[in-house]
């Protein structure tokens, strides 16, 4: 009963993790599937948004708002704003120049761009890192007294919830709305999709824009998971995400969601079976072994070289 | 035209505050446990809404600008000069080259031990930058974990002269050999991947280098490093005051004058200036080679240079441990002249300050990432007061590099041989 309680509790805290993995995944997966890019400045966006959202809810408490409600959606809001108008200008400047170059010339500018951003927001705010006040308290707890005890916080499930809600719309906009319509056919042929009528680079820049307002979402919810942000809280989350991308299959959005459960997973199992230091060892493991062996990951397409 | 740029200078104007003001027109501060916001001083917003306005008439104005811009390049570019002669040309850079050397050497008799100190340093970036030219600019694999192998370097003196009380200059080759085979067993089975997937996996494989030192304890101290590595020394004679391993002398003993700080410090810049020349050398010669042409070939073009009969496997498997094999050499180099080493040397920001270096000198260009070294690590050192902004810059100049001049600075000529004109 123990043993069974405490590997629930792993399997809770992987879930939650890997579910704002996913959000934040979302984002590499749908650029990299229309314009074959990483895109590395990604975990500096969602940073920004964790930023943004902890500015808004500290300014929100001086000026006297107490309804909990309020606060968190005025935060998701400006968050999202602030961080789509980054993602759309990050776009603009480092990577349109540059779209259909040699494949290192991108790369190397969206580099730059990631340590630009991230001494960014050192330079304005510090690299010390800053409390991210505890909203959401309390929880269920199950098990008797005086032994292990698994705990399901509010958090957690604000956390699922949430996700859940992004993951569904956006399935029903790529899968309903005329620009979703158009996102798919951009993904599979440009050139083509170009011929059609349709305006890509408006399309390229709406991908921008969704990712990084998903990666907004996940900085919020994850700033208040962890209870800190500081400007290289994006670098590593940003890489996890990655590799929750890749495992799902690069391009794929089930993909993204679901390689971000698996990595949440064994993350956190990692760290309750073996050591906590050793868990960032184990998913760039599994990023590289993916890779290695199923470069598709679990849901992509085998992509063809053409001559 | 004009209502449409208006439009869209307006809504890049307005992009341009919402991306700017929030994040720099309120301050967090800490108070304790509580979170505060302090609005930013008056200067900080008026450069925002400054920088919104120089974005609004940019756009307005953005065909008039663009168009200037393009005639004052076709001004200023004029005529093609006729090419040097190709043996004049390789003549004068030899014989330049060769001063600059000399002049190298002595330099350090007349300068102050800070300013030796900065060189050493720009020496090894020096050093690092050429071994990862080869693995970015030449065979273009793009390595993101470049100073794992650096550190490769640096822990096997570090680790060997705890242990075994092994000296610099036996440490020296081991460590580059270790690094070379470090790349050569991560590059076997990493180097089929595609070049961004390569970028990603080499950045894991940095990281997971990093939180091995970090966390293996018992072999390499952790977080708090290793400390008192020894310094090199001359065939047997050690440059401390007193004499510190049985069997050797010291050096300023041997030479009968007064014992300073200054010769040690001399010393290790000529290890390292040897070095940095030899790197160069023996990387310019791998160019001439045919291995070095088969790394400009894979480059260019993957699928023709494999049907010419390249194995893509083993070509991109030498430049990869070559570059490691360098980036062992300045490992090693580094842990001497620090005396004290930790992981925290080794992070990925050391990797992208040696990428930026390279792009920033002219991928593939030996002489372009000579001087973007020089520049990179000196420039921070004379404006100290913008030494904060460093990193900023960095970033910012990769962007641009790539959007303007993605060839770099300067950018490699191709060493070629023209036929003779009949007569």
């Amino acid at each position: 009963m123990q043993d069974l309680l405490y590997f629930s509790q792993q399997l809770i805290n992987g879930l939650t993790i890997g579910s704002t993995y996913a959000l934040i995944a979302i984002g590499y997966t749908m650029v990299y599937g229309i314009i074959g890019m990483i895109n590395f400045a990604h975990g500096e966006i969602y940073m920004i948004g964790a930023y943004t959202a902890l500015i808004a809810i500290t300014g929100l408490a001086s000026l006297g708002v107490v309804w909990l409600p309020l606060i968190l959606i005025v935060a998701l809001v400006c968050a999202m704003i602030v961080s789509s108008s980054m993602g759309w200008a990050v776009e603009r400047v480092a990577y349109r120049p540059v779209r259909g170059r040699h494949r290192l010339i991108p790369l190397i500018s969206a580099i730059g761009m990631s340590i630009f951003l991230q001494n960014y927001v050192h330079l304005a705010q510090g690299s010390r890192n800053i409390g991210f006040p505890a909203l959401i308290d309390g929880g269920f707890t199950f098990g008797s007294d005086g032994a292990f005890q698994m705990s399901l916080s509010y958090m957690q499930i604000t956390i699922f919830i949430t996700t859940l809600i992004c993951m569904t719309a956006l399935s029903l906009f790529i899968a309903r709305s005329r620009t979703g319509r158009a996102c798919r056919a951009v993904s599979q042929d440009l050139g083509m999709a170009n011929l059609l009528g349709i305006d890509t680079n408006r399309i390229i820049s709406a991908t921008f824009v969704i990712g990084a307002a998903l990666a907004a979402v996940a900085g919020l919810l994850l700033g208040m998971y962890y209870g800190s942000v500081d400007p290289l809280f994006g670098f590593i989350a940003g890489l996890k995400a990655f590799t929750a991308a890749v495992l799902g299959g690069i391009g794929s959005i089930p993909g993204a969601m679901l390689g971000g459960l698996i990595l949440g997973v064994s993350e956190s199992m990692t760290s309750g079976y073996l050591s906590g230091e050793y868990k960032d060892v184990v998913s760039f493991g599994l990023l590289i072994l993916i890779l290695l062996f199923k470069p598709t990951g679990l849901l992509g397409k085998p992509e063809v070289e053409k001559i | 035209m004009a209502a449409l740029n208006f439009k869209h200078a307006l809504f890049c104007a307005f992009i341009t505050l919402l991306i700017s003001y929030p994040i720099l027109g309120f301050n967090l501060e800490a108070k304790g446990i509580n979170v505060t916001i302090v609005g930013a001083d008056t200067t900080t917003i008026l450069g925002v809404l400054l920088a919104a306005v120089v974005v609004f008439l940019f756009q307005l104005f953005r065909d008039q600008i663009m168009g200037r811009v393009g005639d004052l390049r076709s001004l200023t570019a004029g005529k093609p000069k006729e090419p040097m002669a190709e043996n004049r040309r390789a003549k004068i850079e030899s014989w330049v080259l060769t001063g600059i050397v000399v002049l190298a050497l002595f330099w350090p008799f007349f300068m102050s031990r800070g300013a030796v100190d900065l060189a050493t340093l720009v020496l090894i970036y020096i050093m690092l930058a050429l071994g990862l030219n080869v693995v970015v600019g030449l065979a273009g694999l793009l390595d993101l974990g470049y100073v794992a192998f650096y550190a490769v370097g640096a822990y096997t003196f570090a680790l060997l002269s705890q242990y075994l009380g092994v000296s610099f200059w036996v440490a020296l080759p081991i460590g580059a050999l270790l690094a070379a085979a470090f790349g050569l067993v991560l590059g076997f089975p990493v180097l089929r991947l595609r070049g961004d997937y390569l970028a990603i996996v080499t950045l894991g494989f940095g990281e997971i280098i990093r939180i091995l030192l970090n966390n293996w304890t018992t072999l390499t101290g952790g977080p708090n490093g290793i400390g008192g590595i020894p310094d090199p020394t001359l065939f047997g004679m050690e440059f401390g005051r007193r004499v510190k391993e049985e069997g050797n002398t010291s050096f300023h003993e041997t030479f009968g004058i007064a014992y300073s700080g200054e010769h040690k410090v001399i010393f290790l810049y000529l290890i390292a200036l040897v070095l940095a020349v030899f790197t160069a050398l023996v990387i310019r010669r791998f160019m001439r080679m045919p291995v070095g042409r088969a790394w400009e070939a894979l480059r260019e073009d993957e699928i023709a240079a494999r049907s010419l009969g390249l194995s893509r496997t083993a070509v991109k498997l030498s430049a990869f441990t070559i570059g490691a094999f360098f980036a062992g050499f300045a490992g090693t180099v580094f842990a001497s002249k620090q005396g004290f080493i930790s992981p925290e040397s080794f992070v990925f920001l050391e990797s992208a300050i040696i990428l930026a270096i390279v792009v920033l000198g002219g991928m593939g260009s030996q002489i372009g990432v000579v001087l973007a070294a020089i520049a990179v690590t000196i420039l921070p050192e004379l404006a100290r007061e913008f030494s904060e902004y460093r990193m900023l810059i960095f970033g910012a100049a990769m962007v641009l590099m790539m959007v303007w001049r993605p060839q770099g600075l300067m950018p490699m000529r191709r060493i070629h041989i023209e036929l003779k004109k009949q007569e």
